[in-house]
């Protein structure tokens, strides 16, 4: 697998923002709003009792998914600032024990993967791959690309995927997902052009 | 009833037999049978706990047998009613048998064991256990010979005589007979004299009793006399000048009742000691201990931690100081008897001493109140703040929260802050609508807590 470690984190080059709605006196991080919970200071803590902590974890995977989801954030490195991770406004982080819990919990539902074996990077598949080559079936169709080639850049940063989810894609759940479709033989064409 | 030929004895709650001001345990003895030979009709005492006091020789029911009703028949014997002791005769036959002490007391016409009876009657002692009757008859003797009850009755007479198994032992006073033979108290000279006499007499028993610790058991009697008047002058003092009101005044009011706290707390006049009570060691230590935590679990609001007790009552027993050990052991012993104290050991592995009133539902339902005020919704509470609004030991209060954290009631925030507990939101929380706050319950409360505070 090829490993992009250039392509981590693209939301880190976005203008971070911890705005507070003032309508409903939600925080928001970038354009996107936050539960309230996120400013309560033992959601930064990860909790000792298993009842408690299994309700916090779950809580966790539901917002770094979403979150992941509307960032378009495929990759997170558990040793960078990921904005996610701490909430200036009540001087709380997570550690990295809870960023591994809380990553691991993701990796056992099969939404996510580590990277290596050193769990430092962690690739968050909020759709799975199985949907991800169905996304990239049905662009192809709604777009008439079929029996056409295209290059893996193409697909990522061309005009026709803007506005789709495929559009900025990680290059390695792309080259899965078209693992993935090639293997029900539905763009075995594309095969030829991994550069491998 | 035939059976009250004795003197009835009082027992507290937890066994420990209830000594008069001064009396001393020398020597307990299990599972004795207490027979009187002149008219084998009247009920025999079987096998209980006998103990030799320097008043008394008392005779308790065996708590397992009669776990019933045990304090209702202890029974004594003053040592003043015994009249002779037997020298006990070695023979073939007697080899075979249980040891037996005899003694002679007397009795009333009608059978009564009392002090100057007309008639007299012998009382015999089996010893069926493990013990050393020859040992005992020499402590017995002693005791008898050393009439310790004599200065006691002209306590008793004087209407000092509450029955005390600890605390202030102070009674029995025989510095009034001292100064019989003195000259005659005339005008001020004579006042001054006498102050002066008195204060030449405390200062020589001072120096007497601090030379060794072997002279200091044998004035203890006195000291706790002395620490008895020092105690009465301060009381007496400290209500007089309570009318001036000044911050220097405050200030010596404070050190003087300190000074009170000491001198009331004089300790345990007749401590369990492995010398007196053998085999029964821990048993009845772990009898006194249960009394003497009573007053300062009072104190304390129920609870304590076991260290702290350690310190007590090493205090109270002043110099028959107990290793953690046996305390540990006499607090292990409580499961057996009936008594209203309990060892509790929580989870980290502090060890406390609680009343089994104490109820930990109780604590955590004022925990959950404590966390529920808007500033500790919003901020949370640490073990510090707990302890002092619960007035409890930091490291108790820490292991409230830690217990009701483990219940599911508190969640914990550790940041450079400090370790601080909030009340556990996330049971409220929907985790299929993230946005979701319902408009009731705790989740709600903290949200709009949080909202205010911004």
């Amino acid at each position: 697998m090829n490993a992009h470690s250039n392509t981590i984190c693209d939301c880190s080059l976005k203008a971070i923002d911890y705005g507070v709605n003032s309508d409903q006196a939600m925080q928001t991080l970038g354009d996107h709003k936050l539960p309230h919970f996120f400013n309560y200071p033992p959601y930064f803590t990860l909790q000792p009792v298993r009842e408690t902590r299994e309700k916090q974890i779950q809580l966790w995977k539901e917002l770094i998914l979403d979150y992941c989801r509307t960032q378009k954030i495929f990759i997170i490195g558990l040793e960078e600032d990921f904005p996610l991770f701490s909430n200036p406004a009540i001087e709380r982080s997570l550690n990295h024990e809870a960023r591994e819990a809380f990553l691991s919990a993701i990796v056992l539902d099969g939404r996510a993967e580590w990277m290596d074996k050193s769990h430092r990077q962690c690739l968050i598949l909020w759709h799975r791959i199985k949907d991800w080559a169905d996304l990239i079936l049905r662009f192809v169709k709604e777009n008439g690309l079929e029996d056409s080639v295209m290059t893996i850049e193409e697909i990522r940063s061309g005009i026709e995927s803007r506005g789709t989810d495929i559009h900025g894609m990680e290059r390695t759940v792309l080259v899965r997902a078209l693992k993935t479709s090639g293997k029900q033989r539905k763009t075995c064409n594309l095969q030829g052009n991994f550069n491998r | 009833m035939a059976g009250n030929w004795l003197l009835p004895a009082e027992t507290t709650s937890s066994g420990r037999p209830v000594l008069q001001p001064g009396e001393v345990e020398s020597s307990l003895q299990p599972t004795v049978d207490l027979v009187n030979e002149e008219n084998p009709n009247l009920p025999i005492f079987k096998s209980g706990l006998l103990i030799l006091t320097t008043y008394r020789l008392l005779w308790l029911p065996n708590p397992e047998s009669t776990t019933s009703a045990p304090t209702s028949k202890a029974v004594a014997v003053p040592l003043a009613a015994v009249t002779h002791i037997f020298q006990s005769k070695k023979s073939i036959k007697g080899m075979f048998a249980s040891p037996r002490v005899r003694f002679q007391v007397s009795v009333t016409p009608d059978g009564r064991v009392q002090e100057r009876g007309s008639k007299s009657a012998v009382i015999t002692l089996v010893f069926r256990g493990k013990s050393d009757p020859d040992s005992f008859v020499g402590k017995f003797y002693e005791a008898w010979r050393g009439r310790a009850w004599v200065g006691a009755v002209s306590a008793s007479s004087q209407g000092e005589s509450r029955p005390v198994v600890l605390g202030d032992g102070g009674g029995s006073s025989s510095s009034d007979t001292g100064f019989a033979l003195k000259m005659p108290v005339v005008g001020v000279s004579g006042i001054l004299r006498k102050e002066q006499e008195m204060w030449e007499s405390t200062d020589k028993s001072l120096q007497d009793a601090f030379q060794d610790l072997n002279a200091l058991m044998t004035k203890a009697k006195d000291m706790v006399i002395l620490a008895e008047k020092m105690r009465q002058k301060l009381l007496s003092s400290s209500s007089s000048s309570s009318t001036q009101t000044n911050a220097t005044n405050d200030e010596e009011m404070s050190s003087k009742e300190e000074m009170q706290e000491w001198l009331l707390s004089v300790g345990i006049i007749s401590p369990v000691t492995k010398e007196s009570a053998g085999a029964l060691y821990h048993q009845q230590l772990s009898r006194q201990l249960a009394d003497f935590v009573k007053i300062p679990l009072e104190k304390a609001g129920g609870i304590m931690n076991l260290i702290d007790i350690y310190c007590l009552f090493n205090r109270a027993r002043g110099t028959e100081l107990i290793s953690p050990d046996d305390l540990l052991r006499a607090c292990s012993l409580w499961e057996k008897f009936n008594v209203p104290v309990m060892l509790k050991k929580f989870e980290s592995g502090v060890m406390v001493i609680q009343n089994k009133s104490h109820s930990d539902e109780e604590v955590f339902s004022r925990i959950r109140t404590l966390v529920q005020n808007p500033d500790a919704l919003q901020t949370g509470i640490s073990a510090t703040d707990a302890a002092r609004m619960l007035g409890i030991a930091p490291a108790m209060a820490k292991e409230h929260l830690l217990a009701a954290e483990s219940k599911g009631f508190l969640c914990r925030d550790v940041s450079p802050d400090g370790f601080r507990f909030y009340i556990n939101i996330f049971q409220d929380i929907d985790p299929n609508d993230l946005y979701l706050v319902k408009e009731y319950g705790i989740y709600d409360a903290w949200n709009r807590a949080a909202i205010a505070s911004r």
